[in-house]
């Protein structure tokens, strides 16, 4: 298949997959009244415009921030295990929420805007600690941010030991991964598609990038400032993903590598397709995710995991044959 | 006019002084060896002459201006490095990792053309790799690699080409293909980083000894590739030998 058609495929498989969530949920809802509700015309249902309809929109931009930057990230640290999370972007946000509901903050205006700075904060430190006396080798982010992510880990542990129990379940969902209080999805879409044009405009730099830093220095490539510019888009990517949905594991790993297994390794090709490939599968997973064991919700990284392990593992066997 | 040029290099790594007070004019239609011992920095001081290190002193020319103002782009479109080890970590096509030598000519946003896909696909067939154009570039051998990323330095079209043992995993038949390839034009200067004196002496015409101590000897083939100055670089007697009116040089 050519590379556009199967972006194609991709962008209407989102749309019909969003489209197709409206009308799942314990309400069973028609036809007229989800095309009222998203026409905005008479006859249309709160439960459309104000529950499902956000929070699908949030399932799928969270899921593409994802997986554009896991891809960014993976080239950036030239090891194709890393995750969007692997430099502690995550971690710092964590820890901020984390704070913030230990000390009783319940607004999801205020745990938003504390992920957020959070989510600076701990790219800031990876910055200054890696980017010492200019030299930048992707072992030395990798290792400074593997360090500084175990750090939040540690912190995350002690804020959990330390909370009252009635706080630990909604701290355990928002570090699993869940959509029900995400806050912003207008500004996550807005960060998905100025992050999309800005990697387009990087992407046949990184095509370059993941044959070596010295042979894409001797192809006419400015490695310090390439580096900077994938770091900050890689991490403001995964900061606006994780403020809106806290950390949905695997996601940000699998797509890209999906992606590679299809044969799409162009990344002129494989961000656009990742992107799409990240809003698909967190969309499915968080509508599992509410629905399986409804009223009941389910962290939605669960699902993530247990549908992108299987379908990983599926192609990875079939790439060892061919 | 010289393509590359360097004055009064001092290059040194670690505890080796790889060069000192190094003058050299590599000039169109040349075709350099580097020869030396492992270990000496010959590699140092090509990665020195691309500008990707610096030097301790010294200036580099690149077409008569000096190297260090110029941006990577600028120098990518003229000279070319052919590094000794590729780097493999994602998969792609070969065709993906022959196109990527064409950046240099390319504006940010524009893609490979027509004509950027075919000298692609010329550069394949020069190397021996006509049908590899959609293998993984992860399923190669380590020679097929090694002309791959040859072909990626052909489509770069640069004026100046600097190898690094270019003919590292060939067999001898490619060794030779190879090197013919490389030195049958003569609007190009090659410098070649290589083991093998006898490829040396069969096709380049000037040569740079490099003895490790910061000692250089440089000079036509013939001034310079003698049993005296071979024996001392690689600490190991050789004999020459003439047979039908070539050099032949064998370890003792």
């Amino acid at each position: 298949m050519r590379p556009q058609s199967f972006i194609i495929l991709l962008v209407i498989f989102s749309l019909i997959l969003t489209f197709s969530s409206l009308f799942i949920g314990s309400v069973p809802i028609s036809f007229q009244t989800v095309w009222a509700s998203l026409t905005n015309s008479h006859g249309g249902s709160r439960i459309i415009t104000e529950l499902r309809l956000p929070r699908t929109l949030a399932a799928f931009a969270t899921g593409a921030l994802l997986a554009q930057a896991g891809a960014l990230m993976q080239v950036l640290v030239r090891n194709p295990l890393a995750d969007p999370y692997i430099l502690g972007v995550s971690g710092g946000a964590a820890t901020a929420v984390l704070i913030g509901m230990l000390l009783g903050l319940s607004s999801t205006f205020g745990l938003t805007g504390l992920a957020f700075v959070g989510a600076l904060v701990a790219m800031f430190l990876v910055f200054v600690l890696a980017h010492q006396k200019g030299t930048w080798t992707a072992t030395r982010l990798l290792l400074t941010g593997v360090v500084v992510a175990a750090g939040w880990g540690a912190a995350i542990s002690l804020i959990l030991t330390l909370s009252p129990a009635n706080n630990l379940h909604g701290m355990l969902f928002w570090l699993m991964g869940d959509l029900s209080y995400s806050y912003s999805v207008s500004f996550a879409f807005f960060a998905l598609i100025v992050g999309l044009i800005l990697s387009m405009l990087l992407a046949s730099q990184l095509n370059i990038l993941i044959r070596g830093d010295k042979l894409a220095a001797t192809l006419g490539i400015n490695l310090k400032q390439l580096h900077i510019k994938i770091y900050i888009l890689a991490s403001l990517l995964t900061a606006a993903a994780v403020v809106q949905a806290g950390s949905i594991g695997f996601v940000g790993f699998i797509v890209p590598h999906l992606i590679r297994l299809t044969g799409l390794t162009d990344h002129r090709f494989l961000l656009p397709a990742a992107t799409l490939g990240g809003g698909i599968l967190v969309l499915v997973a968080d509508t599992v995710a509410r629905t399986m064991i409804a009223p009941q919700q389910l962290p939605v990284g669960i699902i993530t995991a247990l549908i992108g392990i299987p379908l990983f593992l599926y192609l990875l066997q079939r790439d060892a044959k061919q | 006019m010289s393509l590359l040029s360097c004055r009064d290099l001092n290059v040194k790594i670690a505890k080796t002084q790889v060069c000192s007070d190094l003058n050299l004019s590599i000039n169109a239609g040349q075709n350099w060896a580097i020869l030396g011992m492992n270990g000496c920095g010959k590699t140092t001081l090509l990665h020195t002459l691309a500008g990707l290190l610096p030097a301790l002193s010294g200036d580099i020319s690149l077409s008569e201006r000096p190297l260090y103002n110029l941006p990577r782009k600028e120098i990518a479109q003229q000279l070319g490095l052919l590094l000794q080890h590729q780097e493999d970590h994602f998969p792609g096509s070969v065709l993906e990792s022959v196109l990527i030598g064409r950046h240099p000519h390319l504006k940010s946003w524009q893609w490979e053309s027509e004509d950027d896909h075919k000298m692609a696909l010329d550069a394949l067939v020069l190397v021996g790799l006509t049908d590899f154009s959609t293998r993984s570039i992860l399923t190669l051998s380590g020679g097929e690699r090694q002309r791959v990323a040859l072909a990626t330095l052909l489509v770069q079209q640069t004026s100046i080409r600097l190898l690094d043992e270019p003919v590292n995993h060939l067999d001898i038949h490619h060794q030779h293909d190879v090197m013919k390839l490389l030195t049958s034009k003569n609007n190009i200067a090659n410098v070649f980083v290589l083991h093998d004196v006898n490829l040396a002496a069969r096709y380049c015409d000037h040569a740079l000894l490099i003895f490790g101590d910061g000692r250089t000897v440089k000079g036509t083939c013939d001034e310079v590739l003698t049993e005296k100055n071979l024996s001392t670089l690689y600490q190991h007697p050789l004999k020459d030998i003439i047979h039908d009116g070539q050099r032949w040089f064998i370890a003792s």
